[in-house]
C-alpha cells in the first residue's frame, strides 16, 4: 500500500549545525534524508518507518573532497557519479570507483551517496567492501561533538550499526597506502547493470618477492553485515598466492561467511561463487 | 493516521520557465510533474527506481523523478521530455527515434530519450559501450533494445555530420 503523504514531514535545515540541533531536540525522531534512492522506494511501498526527515542534500559541510599526504577524505554526500569522475580516486582507489560504477544506473549514481549507502546498512551494498579494503574511517557528528570510527567495525549485526540517535555520518576517510597494491573487485548479479548483488568481492594485497606481505578482503551479500574476511587474511599473509594455499584459504572463507537463501540467490550458490572469486583474486595476485 | 505535514510551496525552473506548485514535502516529483504541472510526458513504470520511465534532468543530472521528494525540487532547474525540442525543432535523439523506429508502445520512450540526450550532453561522441551504459537504467519491454540503440547511434552520426 502506498504511503499516506500527510504523515511525512520534511524540513531543509540551513546548515549542519541546524540539522544536528534539530536531531538533538527530539532524539531518534528526525532522520537525515540525502539522495532518496533507498528511502523513496520504501515510502512508495508504504514501508518507511520514520516520519520526520531532514533534507541534508544541500548541506555544503557534507560535500567535497580533501586530499592530504596520508588520507583522502570524502564528504558523506559524495555521489557515485562524483566517485567515478575523481582522478585521485580512479588512480589510487579503483575498487571504490568500480563499486560506484556498478551500483544502480546513471540516475541512481547521480543521487546515491556514500554516506547513504553506509547508513542504509544493507549487507548487499557494493561500496562497503571497497571501504573496508581501504581501511576507511568515518566521522560521526552530533550536536555534542565528533568521533571517528573504523568502518570495518561500524556494522554490528543485520541493519544495526554504531550510530546513535542524533548522530550523522559526516565524512569518510581513506588511507592512501594501497595505491601500489594489486587490487581486485567483482560483483556478481543477475544483470550487468542495475542488479543488486548476489555476491560482491573486493580485495587488495601487497605482494613482495612473490609473497603476500599484506592483504585485505571484504565481501557483500554473504553475511548479516558486509564481511571483513579477517581469518582468510591471516591465513594468506606470508604465503605465495598459488594452488598450495588456495584450498586452505577457500575453506577458511567458507567457514567465515554465512550466506542465506533469498530472492536474489541461494546460500550454496553464494558459497560456490565466494570460493571462485577468492581463487580469481589469488590468480590476480600471482599474475 | 495522524495528519502532520502541511503542503509546501516549491519554486523551481521547469523547461526554461518559472514554475511553482504546492505539494506535500515527500510527494514524488513524478506525481507533481504529471498532476500539478500537467506534464504527462514523464511516465511511471516501476515506481522504485529500476526502470527509468520517469527519468528527468535536475540541474543537468539524469534522475528518476519517482525517487525525488517534491521538497528537493526547490530552487532546481528541471527538464522533462516536453522541454527537449526547441521551438518546432526536435532534438536529434527525438528525430532519430522517429526515423529508426526507436519507439513502440511509448511508455519507456520519454525516459529513454532523456537518458540518451543526457548521455550526448556528457559525451558528444560516445562509443558503443558508453551508449549501452547510458541506456542501461531504462527498461523497454517492446523493442528488444536494438532499434533504440541504433537510434542513438544515428543521432550521434547526425551530430557528427553537422559538426
Amino acid at each position: 500500500m502506498r504511503a499516506y503523504l500527510p504523515a511525512y514531514e520534511m524540513e531543509t535545515p540551513r546548515d549542519l549545525e541546524a540539522a544536528l540541533g534539530r536531531m538533538a531536540s527530539e532524539p531518534g525522531v528526525w532522520r537525515p534524508f540525502a539522495g532518496g534512492t533507498d528511502l523513496m522506494v520504501l515510502l512508495e511501498a508504504g514501508k518507511l518507518p520514520h516520519q520526520k526527515f531532514l533534507n541534508i542534500w544541500n548541506l555544503a559541510e557534507l560535500r567535497g573532497m580533501e586530499v592530504s599526504s596520508e588520507h583522502v577524505t570524502l564528504g558523506a554526500l559524495t555521489t557515485y557519479t562524483e566517485v567515478q569522475r575523481n582522478k585521485t580516486l580512479l588512480r589510487e582507489f579503483p575498487l571504490l570507483c568500480r563499486a560506484a560504477a556498478e551500483t544502480g544506473s546513471v540516475a541512481t549514481q547521480n543521487r546515491g551517496t556514500l554516506g547513504g549507502n553506509i547508513a542504509n546498512a544493507s549487507p548487499a551494498a557494493d561500496s562497503p567492501p571497497a571501504l573496508i579494503v581501504y581501511d576507511a574511517e568515518i566521522e560521526i557528528v552530533s550536536a555534542g561533538g565528533s568521533r571517528w570510527v573504523h568502518y570495518a567495525s561500524f556494522h554490528t549485526e543485520y541493519k544495526k550499526m554504531n550510530l546513535h540517535a542524533g548522530e550523522l555520518i559526516r565524512r569518510i576517510r581513506l588511507l592512501r597506502t594501497h595505491a601500489q597494491w594489486k587490487q581486485y573487485f567483482r560483483k556478481v548479479g543477475t544483470r550487468r547493470a542495475q542488479a543488486i548483488s548476489k555476491i560482491c568481492f573486493a580485495g587488495a594485497a601487497r605482494v613482495e618477492a612473490g609473497r603476500i606481505a599484506d592483504v585485505r578482503i571484504a565481501l557483500g551479500s554473504v553475511a548479516p553485515t558486509v564481511l571483513h574476511a579477517v581469518r582468510v587474511e591471516e591465513l594468506l599473509r606470508g604465503q605465495r598466492p598459488g594452488s598450495a594455499v588456495l584450498q586452505a584459504a577457500q575453506d577458511a572463507l567458507n567457514a567465515e561467511i554465512a550466506p542465506i537463501d533469498d530472492m536474489r540467490s541461494t546460500a550454496p550458490y553464494r558459497r560456490n561463487v565466494a570460493r571462485n572469486l577468492l581463487a580469481e583474486f589469488l590468480e590476480v595476485l600471482a599474475g | 493516521m495522524p495528519e502532520r505535514a502541511r503542503k509546501i510551496r516549491v519554486s523551481c525552473v521547469v523547461n526554461g520557465g518559472a514554475a511553482s506548485f504546492e505539494a506535500y514535502p515527500m510527494a514524488r516529483l513524478l506525481d507533481v510533474l504529471r498532476e500539478e504541472l500537467k506534464l504527462t510526458g514523464t511516465k511511471e513504470g516501476c515506481g522504485e527506481g529500476e526502470c527509468g520511465a520517469c527519468s528527468i534532468e535536475m540541474d543537468g543530472a539524469l534522475v528518476n523523478s519517482c525517487l525525488v521528494p517534491a521538497l528537493q525540487a526547490q530552487g532546481t532547474k528541471i527538464r522533462t521530455i516536453e522541454g527537449l525540442a526547441i521551438g518546432g525543432s526536435l532534438h536529434a535523439v527525438q528525430q532519430a527515434f522517429l526515423t529508426h523506429g526507436g519507439a513502440q508502445c511509448g511508455i519507456c520512450t520519454p525516459g529513454m530519450i532523456l537518458a540518451a540526450a543526457n548521455l550526448l550532453a556528457r559525451y558528444p561522441q560516445p562509443d558503443d559501450a558508453q551508449i549501452r551504459e547510458g541506456l542501461s537504467g531504462n527498461l523497454c519491454r517492446c523493442t528488444g533494445y536494438m532499434k533504440i540503440f541504433e537510434s542513438v547511434v544515428a543521432a550521434v552520426r547526425r551530430a557528427e555530420t553537422r559538426a
